[in-house]
């Protein structure tokens, strides 16, 4: 923490009180920010273990999206920076990846140890510079980052049985960049397995969400993990860009939009450098009439509310069986009303921040155009804070295939609801777009289910569920929602000469 | 008098091979191919970008059928085509020898090769979701399934001639994309296409449904970019691909298939270095899978 400089006071809880469903009146049950722990003014890059200023001078802030405070700031990567970065994970790479595997290993699990141990300040610190509810950063995004690293900690000894032969070799220094929904996770996912693998990283976390990134470096500190093998750059596309046409990294790993995807992908053509792309996504969530009702409400909410939709694979296209269509259309209205949208450091709330000023923008024009083209909008009555980033949960029903909400990923609380009549049509409208994610079924047919999941161009295919992750299960997609997998035994292939 | 035969050979008009069928170009056009000495073979078919993309519709239109079947179905149609090879070894040695410059036996050893791969990667058909798959133990109550899945049309530019290549190297690329239930659209290598039209005779005697396989002789820099730019070809094999620059181009190629994200395989660093008559391993075949994971839970 030494270039880190002095800490200011935690930020104080001054959202609104989240406004009443309608069914139950709940007190506020705040979380404190203060677990957050102290949160530097200012910080500079993680690099060959140490944190150190940037040889530039340009600095970004991050705020809290539920307050629009400024909570710290943070250096733009330069493309200095981005080559002390690459000098320090390649100047690591040698050692780090002749240590045996047993003791790499035991690098991992002492990360996941620690992250275990410091669960609630880094889940307080998601949520603040996130925006998304605590309930999900407490319960989901941090156990999920633990398990991350536990689960990759364990291939690091057993590589030459993981059937890419008998000696499977580390590809050198990965180029990492991380999108802002899910910042911690992402980074779990990325950095847990290649370095299991025996590769040193640069990873740049998204310019609205360094904090947990930076905080992590400290961990990595606690866990004694040799100089240089983790390195964090902060900034914007522009650094990010340094860092993945930087000649001397030999993977690119990327999570986030499908353009900036083919961007990366057309910048490292003939390049030779290994790369994997996790991209958008506009998955179906296909509803049959003898599902059940009361469940599938819960996973089409589950599946586009979560995280304020900021979801790559969220159910963003509801596909309803004309015959029931009505029946679960009031059934998902009366349960979207009990959402409680607002201040994210609220245990009961359901739906917190939009990220950004940014972002709510990008919301804000894709609804509008579906109005324009005259799908018909729906959100329920709920009051919202009037400073941060917000946006009702709202549902479009009368969508076509042709508007543009049911074929652009709108990445926020926005359903867009369609019809069906047959299995042979819920297929064809699924498959109808570019994306290529995830899907999700419910019915009571098993048959029906193997045959659709068959069918459905999606990496993920949850049945009678939806938004489920595990780390031993490969997560990534079809056609333009990128390639390669994450998670697995398949997500070793990314980050190994094969 | 002693010039003029008493029975005149007769040559066999090469076509292209698109949808099971035995197009001329449309470009109404062929050019000359000759043998290692700069000797006339045939005239071939100088495909276009118009025939590369009807060949593309072809194999689009295959993709479900063929993905469709069995394992055990596909396992043995490619058997089959290594029987109907087998009973044509004759020909496509000679065809190699004169493609190639190759004498008879070194020729003849490299068809046997090629046989003998279509019986390898026919027997991988019902195998490779064994080693590519994998039932996932979550931490939930839930049964979870990854399956690899064939990624769809693969556009392939088959390795240039040399040492074997336009033949063996040929049979090398399509069987393992065929093998896992991908349709292909081939542009064979530029200046020997004559084994792989051949194949083409071979292939539909091969109870091979028509569009799994076409194959398209021409200029690689024609017929590659389409392959590389088209919205509906899903990946892109670009061993072939060694032009160091123009439009064939292995970087440029790659660079157009970002627009749609093609998975995109790349040559070998030296392509020409690259040899074909060791063990394929299970690379190929891999890289043209997706990998689906199927969630469902469990209770009572």
């Amino acid at each position: 923490m030494a270039k880190n400089k002095k800490t200011q006071e935690p930020v104080a809880a001054t959202v609104a009180a989240t406004p009443k469903g309608g069914l139950f009146d709940y007190a506020p049950a705040p979380e404190s920010p203060a677990a957050a722990g102290d949160i530097a003014t200012s910080y500079g890059h993680f690099i060959g273990g140490d944190f150190v200023d940037s040889s530039g001078s340009e600095a970004l802030k991050t705020v809290n999206p539920a307050t629009e405070q400024v909570l710290a700031e943070f250096a733009q990567g330069t493309e200095e920076d981005v080559d002390r970065a690459v000098k320090a994970a390649r100047k690591a790479f040698g050692g780090w990846s002749e240590l045996p595997g047993s003791e790499r290993a035991k690098y991992l699990y002492r990360i996941a140890r620690i992250v275990q141990e410091r669960s609630r300040e880094l889940a307080v610190l998601e949520s603040i510079d996130n925006g998304k509810p605590i309930k999900e950063t407490r319960d989901f995004d941090l156990p999920m980052v633990a398990a991350w690293f536990f689960y990759y900690a364990g291939w690091a000894d057993k590589l030459d049985c993981a059937g890419f032969g008998p000696n499977p070799r580390p590809v050198g220094v990965a180029a990492q960049v991380i999108p802002w929904n899910f910042p911690l996770m992402m980074l779990a996912w990325k950095i847990a397995p290649a370095l299991a693998t025996g590769n040193t990283v640069v990873l740049k976390p998204a310019e609205t969400t360094p904090l947990t990134a930076l905080r992590f470096a400290e961990i990595c500190r606690q866990a004694g993990l040799p100089k240089g093998v983790v390195n964090i750059v902060t900034g914007d596309g522009r650094t990010g860009a340094a860092l993945t046409a930087h000649p001397d990294v030999n993977k690119v790993a990327f999570t986030g939009s499908t353009n900036v995807g083919r961007s990366i992908a057309r910048q490292l053509a003939g390049s030779r450098k290994k790369l994997s792309l996790e991209l958008g996504g506009k998955a179906a969530n296909i509803v049959f009439d003898d599902a059940p009702i009361d469940q599938a409400v819960e996973g089409i909410v589950n599946g586009i509310f979560f995280n304020q939709g900021h979801v790559c694979c969220a159910g963003s296209r509801l596909l309803v069986q004309e015959s029931i269509q009505d029946e679960l259309l009031e059934a998902l209205k009366r349960r979207m009303a009990t959402l409680r949208v607002g201040d994210p450091l609220d245990k009961n709330t359901d739906i917190g921040a939009i990220n950004s000023a940014a972002q709510l923008a990008r919301i804000t024009e894709l609804t509008a155009a579906g109005e324009a083209e005259g799908a018909e909008r729906w959100s329920p009555a709920c009051e919202l804070p009037s400073a941060g980033y917000w946006f009702r949960p709202t549902i479009f029903t009368g969508v076509t295939q042709a508007h543009r909400i049911a074929q652009e990923e709108i990445f926020g609380p926005v359903l867009s609801v369609l019809s069906f009549r047959t299995p042979d049509e819920a297929v064809a409208k699924a498959n109808n777009t570019p994306f290529g994610l995830s899907a999700g079924i419910w019915t009571e047919k098993g048959s029906r289910i193997l045959w659709m999941a068959d069918r459905l161009k999606a990496g993920v295919v949850w049945a009678n569920t939806f938004n489920k992750f595990d780390p031993t299960s490969p997560f990534g997609g079809y056609k333009e929602s990128g390639y390669g997998r994450e998670g697995g035994r398949h997500g070793l292939e990314a980050y190994l000469d094969v | 008098m002693s010039d003029i035969a008493t029975r005149l050979d007769v040559f066999k008009t090469y076509k292209l091979f698109v949808g099971g069928k035995f197009p001329r170009s449309e470009s109404g056009r062929v050019y000359e191919v000759t043998d290692s000495k700069g000797q006339w073979l045939a005239n071939a078919p100088l495909g276009t970008r118009k025939d590369t993309r009807d060949a593309v519709l072809a194999a689009r239109a295959a993709v479900k059928g063929w993905a469709g079947t069995t394992a055990y179905n596909r396992g043995q149609v490619l058997y089959r085509v290594a029987e109907m090879l087998q009973g044509r070894r004759e020909q496509f040695a000679a065809e190699v020898a004169a493609a190639e410059g190759l004498g008879a036996k070194k020729a003849a050893a490299l068809v046997d090769q090629a046989i003998d791969r279509w019986v390898w990667y026919a027997g991988w058909t019902d195998k490779v979701a064994q080693i590519a798959g994998a039932a996932n133990p979550v931490a939930g109550p839930y049964f979870n399934l990854s399956v690899p899945e064939p990624t769809g049309v693969v556009g392939i530019v088959a390795p240039q001639a040399g040492y074997g290549h336009s033949f063996l190297g040929l049979v090398s690329v399509i069987a393992p994309a065929i093998a896992t239930g991908n349709t292909v659209v081939v542009a064979a290598a530029a200046d020997a296409p004559l084994p792989a039209l051949s194949l083409g005779e071979v292939l539909a005697t091969s109870d091979v449904p028509g569009g799994v396989v076409n194959i398209i002789s021409g200029r690689t820099a024609d017929l590659a970019p389409t392959l590389a730019s088209h919205q509906d070809v899903n990946a892109l094999d670009l061993t072939g691909a060694i032009a160091a620059d123009g439009p064939g181009a292995a970087a440029v190629l790659e660079a157009a298939a970002a627009d749609t994200l093609k998975r995109v395989l790349r040559p070998a660093v030296d392509p020409s270095a690259q040899d074909w008559t060791s063990a394929p391993g299970t690379g190929r075949l891999l890289s043209f899978l997706e990998t689906k994971t199927v969630w469902h839970p469990m209770g009572q």
